[in-house]
């Protein structure tokens, strides 16, 4: 009996202790993507070469950032590389949260996108390398708008896009004309709808951010937003983001979709093309912008040795390593980071998307402008965002089910919003 | 007479009937889960391989090698297992002390106790992290894990534990008092033998609870102290369909412990079901 306390009580005591870190290690934290799950297997070889071994912790995407957010802001140092976004690498790295970004020579950073760099950076000092990065684009079944006789083309007007969606629209047979992110969530419905609205001249914020949602462009865009996939989306649009919309496209059951361009690397049916996003008269905000970024926490004891990482999984070499790597190959190389990435003769013939999603990033347009006084093109960069997103988010969702008018989820949305920006002292 | 005779009969029949039905119900999902595990990420998601498919164990075979399921899983045994004894060891005395000697703020404490449980656990992830961190450095061990799977689960344990002991009748704890027994005697040779199924269920359900809990476990760890609910969460992707793989990491997640519930249905069930048939 004796004994059998003692073994307890060692082995209390041990599994107390049992929590140091290796100075010869780093701790990622990571969402749990494709390109980012493949980086666990081809990052052998950097541990092969440099003997750093790499802890990868993955997360879901909301979890992920709650725990970096919890970790940063209490000093860090869980975690010596983060996954962080567009949305966030801005606003952290004006709070010191994140460390500026410094690298050789040989990583050529004006390499990188310019719209991904000017994303990720603040007052010019980049502070997380996009590891891939996302615009978002028309990806329509070609079979189904030659058969009905319509065609969509690059910028095209909303109205003609509405047109080819109730062309295509075929319920009896299986087949929606519009498939479009209805689930409510700050990156979910709302990323698609600030496009639409961006694209009809409206913003979320004016210069003293005081929220728009009561202005026409915003009744515009979001009736006709409720319009499309009201009359022509799949039943249940309103719980459907990216990965529901991918189900159902990959069983043929969608003539349009307007999403992030990586979803293009994920589609199975040989007759989908591609076009520039639609707009209604203002192609600024049209498409939007995205990266999955990497960071190095202030906080990190280990931020030389998480540099020289972040360096070596955002260059160059690392989409070779991916490309000529035998489990993956070119199809599966990350995409929107690096220019050069897109003069790789193996990459476009691999990628059918590849013309068409540079053209996209390219010309995402994220900075602040007279009609979007704020960085971001889907998203404002400030502090508050992802509250007053969510808040807003839902109000659409209720608009889109018909559970509410346009009308009244707007000014609904506009009094949440409002509410959030007053109380963090904007006005 | 006959009325009454074909009333039990039809009875006899459909109760049973909707009991195997609302058992499949609830059974379908684990079913499915499992079913999907052996299917790849590209069949998971065809409907031409809803049924019909190759069966493969590639997504066990790259849960082993790629994502250390044995880290995880054995991170859960243990942080279960000390957080169910360490619960017991603080809830068997309280109960007892609540039971057989009350005061009159028992029911307050009882039910102070429980109203720790609809605290939002959001509201303290920040002070929680701050402190175990920064001043403490206990995060991410599994010490921090038992301490606070103890504390989240000692009020229903202290509660079960309370109801069994009440059906106890004092007069045989006092019986011991008067042949000179200490009061861990008491707790140890006359309670625990006495209400034995009661204290097995309530160890059971703890162990479980303990094993299931996800909010604490995926934010108060990063690496060394990660439970299999981590892993979970860590398979869940918002860009990407890798439902395979998903499955095979929650069924070896819940497999244990599904195990462990079977062999014990007949203490959980008395657990679950405590003082309905009273």
């Amino acid at each position: 009996m004796k004994s059998l306390r003692n073994t307890a009580l060692g082995l209390a005591l041990g599994v107390v202790g049992a929590s140091a870190a290796s100075a010869e290690s780093l701790t990622i934290a990571i969402v749990n993507n494709g390109h980012m799950i493949n980086m666990q297997s081809v990052a052998e070889a950097y541990t092969a070469e440099t003997g750093v071994e790499l802890n990868w912790v993955a997360l879901e995407e909301g979890v992920l950032r709650e725990q970096v957010t919890s970790d940063t802001a209490t000093g860090g140092g869980q975690y010596d590389i983060i996954n962080i976004g567009m949305q966030e690498a801005p606003i952290w790295g004006a709070a010191g949260w994140i460390e500026p970004l410094e690298f050789g020579a040989d990583y050529d950073v004006n390499d990188i996108l310019p719209a991904m760099r000017a994303g990720l950076s603040h007052e010019g000092t980049l502070y997380a390398a996009p590891f891939y990065g996302e615009s978002s684009m028309v990806m329509y079944r070609k079979d189904l708008t030659d058969a009905a006789g319509v065609t969509i083309k690059d910028n095209d007007s909303w109205a003609r896009v509405m047109q080819a969606a109730a062309a295509m629209h075929d319920p009896d047979n299986g087949v929606y004309g519009a498939c479009l992110r209805g689930k409510p969530g700050w990156g979910d419905n709302m990323a698609f709808i600030t496009t639409v609205v961006n694209s009809f001249g409206g913003a979320w914020f004016d210069a003293d951010g005081r929220p728009q949602l009561d202005s026409p462009m915003w009744n515009q865009a979001v009736n006709f937003y409720v319009d499309l996939l009201g009359n022509y989306g799949p039943p249940g649009s309103e719980g459907n983001s990216f990965n529901e919309i991918l189900a159902l496209y990959n069983e043929d059951k969608c003539g349009l979709w307007i999403d992030a361009t990586i979803a293009a690397s994920f589609l199975e049916n040989d007759n989908v093309a591609y076009a520039q996003s639609p707009n209604a008269g203002v192609a600024a905000g049209a498409n939007w912008l995205w990266a999955w970024a990497m960071a190095v926490p202030a906080g990190s004891p280990n931020s030389e040795a998480a540099m020289d990482f972040i360096e070596w999984a955002t260059s160059k070499e690392y989409v070779q390593a991916v490309g000529n790597h035998p489990d993956f190959g070119w199809g599966s190389v990350p995409t929107g980071q690096r220019a050069s990435t897109y003069a790789i003769p193996e990459f476009k013939a691999a990628a059918g998307f590849a013309a068409a999603e540079m053209a996209a990033i390219d010309s995402a347009a994220p900075a602040a402008s007279d009609i979007k006084p704020y960085v971001g093109v889907q998203f404002a960069a400030i502090p508050e965002f992802p509250e007053v997103g969510s808040a807003v988010a839902q109000e659409m969702a209720a608009a889109l089910s018909g559970a509410k008018s346009v009308e009244d989820a707007l000014a609904a949305a506009q009094a949440a919003a409002d509410a959030i920006m007053s109380e963090a002292g904007y006005y | 007479m006959a009325a009454v005779t074909e009333q039990s009969r039809f009875g006899q029949v459909i109760w049973p009937v909707i009991a195997w039905i609302v058992a499949l119900i609830f059974f379908f999902p684990i079913f499915w889960m499992v079913f999907t595990s052996f299917k790849t990420d590209a069949d998971a998601v065809k409907p031409e391989h809803l049924f019909f498919f190759t069966p493969t164990l590639e997504n066990y075979t790259n849960m082993t090698e790629n994502y250390d399921y044995w880290r995880f899983a054995i991170n859960s045994v243990i942080t279960s297992t000390f957080a169910t004894a360490f619960s017991l060891f603080v809830g068997v005395p309280a109960a007892y002390a609540m039971s057989f000697t009350p005061s009159r703020h028992t029911k307050d404490i009882l039910l102070w106790m429980l109203s720790t449980k609809m605290l939002p656990a959001a509201a303290v992830l920040y002070p929680m992290t701050f402190l175990t961190k920064n001043f403490l450095n206990i995060y991410d061990t599994h010490f921090l894990v038992i301490l606070v799977l103890c504390l989240v689960n000692l009020p229903i344990v202290i509660w079960m534990l309370f109801t069994y002991f009440k059906e106890i009748p004092k007069e045989i704890i006092e019986a011991g008092k008067m042949d000179g027994v200490s009061t861990w005697g008491e707790i140890k040779d006359i309670l625990i033998p006495l209400a034995w199924g009661g204290v097995a269920s309530t160890a059971l359900l703890c162990f479980i609870f303990c094993w299931n809990e996800a909010y604490w476990t995926v934010r108060l760890t990063t690496t060394d102290a990660a439970t299999l609910s981590k892993l979970i969460e860590g398979n869940r992707a918002p860009e990407g369909l890798f439902f395979g793989r998903l499955s095979a990491v929650s069924t070896a997640a819940v497999g244990p412990i599904v195990v462990l519930g079977w062999f014990c249905q007949k203490q959980l069930v008395q657990g679950l079901t405590f003082g309905a048939v009273k």
